[in-house]
Parts: C-alpha cells; structure tokens; sequence
C-alpha cells in the first residue's frame, strides 16, 4: 500500500471550513458586486509558497471536484500541487480554455485573457474566471472604472501587469456577455474586475 | 456529524446546506454579478419547504449568511405573515443570526413580493424568492427559445407585447413583474413585485440577488447599476399611485394595500410595508384610522 503524498508535508486548509469560506465567500461576492474596491483576507491561512495567501483563501473557497483548474508553470511545484489536491480535489487543466478557474504567478508569461474561456452565447457564465497573483494592488498606472457595481466611477492603480495588459481587459468587455472575469490577489489582499467593467 | 469544540452538536450542517452545495451557489452568484441580469444555472437541492415557498431565496441565504449577519424576511411587505416568521425562524435556529424587523438593522433582507420602502444601503443584500425568473416566459414556452432570445438579444417579442397591451387598454397593463432592463443588455423579471418597486432597482447601494429554486436560476444585479423599466417614449413607465394614504400612519408615498374591515363593506388601506408603518407610528404619525384593532392584528398575507 502506497501514499499519495506525505500529510505532514501538506500545509494546512481552513481550520474551521464552514466558517472561514463563508467568511472569505462574503468578501468575494462584494469583490464581485463592487469592482475595483480592495478586500483584505489577512485571516485566511497561509497557503504554500509560491501562492499568495488571498490566491489561497479564493482556491479553499471556490475549487473542488467540479471546477477544471488552470495552474500557471512557475506553481507546478510539490508544495502547490499536493496543496490543491488535498484541500480542493480540483481537475488540472494544461488547456486554458478548459478552465473554470485559472491561477496565475506571473502575469508576463501568462497566456492573454483571450486564450481562456469567454463561455458560450447562451451559457456565458461557463467562462474562466482568473486568479492574478500581483506585486501590488496599488502604485501602478491608475485607471479609471465605471459599470455595474460602481457609483459614477472608481479607480484602480494595479502594480505588475504586463504591457498592452488593460488593452485586453477593454477588449474583453468589449465582447459582453462574453468574457472572463478576474480576480487580482497580493499578499492578503484582493480585489475583481468582472466583464462588465469599463476601462475609460 | 461531529461538533466543533465550544459548541453543541449539531444534526444539520450549518445554514443547512451541505459545503459543496454552497460552493456550487457561491460561484453561480459570482458569475450573475458579472453577468447582471443574466439568470445563471444551478444546481438546486431539495430543501424543507416546498416549491413556492421560498426555496430558492432560501438556497441563497443559506449559501451567503454566517454568524455576524442580522437577518430580516419579509412577505409581501410583511415581517408577521407565517410564512415571513417561519423562514425566520429556520435561520436564526441553523445558522445563528440574529433577526430583526428593523430594515436598516439587516444585513440579509430576504423578501417575497416587495421591496422595502425605507432605501437599502451598501453593504446590504436583498434576496429575492422568484417563482418564475424568465421575463419571456408568458410570450414563449420553450427555455430552448427564451435562452436564444437572451443570447442575441432578440428582445421585440416583448416590446410587441407591451405595444399590445397599449392598443387594447390604452396603457401597459401588466402592474407586477413589470420587465426590466439590466445595464441595456438583459431583460429581467425583477419578481412579482409591484411595479411601484421598480424604480428602487435602479442604482440601488445594495446588491440584489434572484434566486428561482423549481426553476433553478440564480441572477443579480450588483450596486449601482441601472435598470429601466421597458416603456416607449409616448407611453412612459409610470408606477401605481392611491388617492388614499395609509389609514394606519398617514404615510402618501408607499405602497398601499386595500383591507376589507366587515361585511357591510368598509375597507382602509394600509401600508405593505408593515415595518416602515409600525416606525412611522412609533414615531408620531397618525392616519385617519389611527388606532384602528388592525395596527395591533397580525396582518393576514394578501
Ligand atoms: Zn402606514
């Protein structure tokens, strides 16, 4: 009889699951609901190196046995893999556009928004929906949001993407209601630009 | 299952949906604030209620609600009705929230039919029960077509409708469940809430979410979006108004329902919203009827 990977390596999940995923899912949904507003998630555990421990909190919270995950190169370690596979029981996907979720370490080398899935005209939900692992939430060239979600309008100075970057988030709302939706993660902290989001 | 420490066991899960259920709500509700307006699939469960009564509002609270929350349900403007208290009640005994009748105390509203009349305010969510979340459903059976309609946006069987409505009662007849149009690209039913409502929807602080259980629907419309009422230019929106105001508090500007006192045929109308009159009363209005047996009855549901 054979382990699958040794336990004690595995760094731990939610101590309290039910309560800490209601917790994080909360500050998810108002992520969502308010697009451009930073979250901070700093009670969430620490997650394996590599992950940032908001990356970590939306993975215990979101992915299991029904959700194909689309995993950046540079997070196909041990530490990482077995993490995910103990906690979560999410599928592995190499092809992007089989992703529900996709978790993505370094943006520069990352496939472009386009490349993952924008879902289908009747089921444009059925679409990835990206982690974006970041230096900073804050200190990058500012942008300026309106949309659903925001009053009047809001603003977002991301720290860490790559060139021609909030050129693809325009064209990705440009083809509503089809798209990907995102999630940008650094540190503890979080925040989401849903298609419908308006890069002006 | 088995108990947490510091707390007694426990026969159901907690909010009583099982972890992966929640998840599978959690990320429908994700991609309907995406996508406002949209009705996103999911996977409903069989709940302690049957259809029609809440089931769908009820999967929703239980996939969002914890502890820290403070919990408000209401039944066609009503906190008293059985079905308001005893949803009510289910929550405050699985998922230990505090419940309240007071609307700017809640952080979940959950409500059947109504909007509240005191505005919502961020940080608030407001869970609608739907019976019947295609908006096109009346025009078109089959969800095959309605799904295609909403995919290319192919909206004139409904203005057709309503322009049908115009030239048979010379006005949109239709004064509940009145269709909406989310963010100019998707037609809602924003539930069977009277058109007096829908003008909250518009650029509400608070996120609102639909939850249709039979039918297995979840959509939402985030914070500050806007939601129009379909009209045409030489037949505005309009919304409901009484040559009454409220018998009970005095209040001219909230939505009024008609209450037959006795046989001869005496009737008062009252407020819907039985939270908003109770506080105007507390604090000092008076209608022409104040103090009539009704303030202090349990008001039947309509
Ligand atoms: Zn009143």
């Amino acid at each position: 009889m054979s382990i699958a990977f040794d336990l004690a390596r595995v760094a731990a999940g939610f101590s309290d699951p039910t309560r800490e995923s209601q917790q994080v899912f909360r500050k998810l949904m108002d992520a969502m609901a308010r697009p451009g507003t930073i979250y901070d998630l700093s009670q969430a555990p620490e997650p394996p190196s590599g992950m940032h421990r908001a990356a970590g909190a939306v993975a215990l919270t979101l992915f299991d046995f029904e959700t194909p995950v689309w995993l950046d190169p540079g997070l196909h370690t041990e530490a990482v893999e077995g993490w995910l596979q103990f906690h979560c029981g999410a599928p592995r996907v190499a092809e992007p556009r089989q992703a529900a979720f996709a978790l993505v370490a370094d943006l520069s080398a990352a496939p472009l928004l386009a490349d993952f899935n924008a879902g289908d005209a009747k089921y444009p939900d059925r679409s990835t929906t990206l982690v974006i692992q970041l230096p900073s939430l804050e200190g990058g060239p500012r942008v300026t949001l309106t949309g659903p979600g925001i009053k009047s309008e809001a603003t977002l100075a991301l720290d860490g993407l790559r060139p021609g970057f909030w050129g693809e988030v325009q064209e990705n709302h440009a083809r509503f209601q089809f798209g990907v939706d995102l999630i940008f993660v650094a540190g503890d902290r979080l925040t989401a630009l849903p298609r419908s989001t308006r890069i002006v | 299952m088995t108990a947490r420490t510091n707390e007694p066991e426990r026969y159901y899960n907690y909010a009583y949906l099982d972890e992966q259920t929640k998840r599978m709500i959690r990320r429908a509700i994700l991609k309907a604030l995406a996508i406002p307006g949209y009705q996103a699939p999911f996977g409903s469960r069989e709940m302690p209620v049957p259809y029609g009564w809440g089931t769908g509002g009820i999967q929703l609270t239980a996939a969002i609600i914890g502890p820290d929350d403070v919990y408000k349900c209401i039944d066609q403007g009503a906190d008293d009705t059985t079905n308001a208290v005893s949803i009510r009640r289910f929550f405050a005994q699985v998922a230990d929230v505090a419940t309240t009748e007071d609307t700017a105390a809640a952080t979940i509203i959950q409500t059947r039919h109504r909007i509240p009349e005191q505005g919502l305010t961020e940080g608030q969510v407001l869970v609608f029960q739907v019976p019947q979340p295609e908006p096109l459903r009346g025009l078109e059976a089959r969800e095959t077509e309605t799904r295609a309609m909403h995919a290319y946006e192919e909206y004139g069987l409904q203005y057709v409708s309503l322009y049908e409505s115009v030239a048979t009662y010379g006005r949109i007849a239709s004064t509940v469940g009145y269709p909406t149009m989310i963010d100019e690209r998707y037609l809602m039913s924003p539930s069977p809430i009277p058109k007096f409502d829908n003008p909250k929807l518009d650029d509400n602080p608070a996120i609102l979410l639909f939850g249709a259980g039979r039918e297995k629907r979840i959509y939402a419309v985030p914070p500050y979006t806007r939601v129009r009422s379909l009209d045409f230019d030489d037949y505005p929106f309009e919304t409901q108004t009484w040559e009454e105001d409220c018998a009970l508090c005095g209040a001219t500007e909230s939505y009024l329902d008609e209450v037959v006192l006795d046989d001869s045929g005496e009737r008062m109308f009252v407020c819907s919203d039985s939270s908003f009159c109770s506080d105007r009363r507390a604090a000092g209005h008076a209608g022409s009827m104040a103090g009539h047996q009704l303030a202090t009855l349990d008001k039947a549901p309509a």
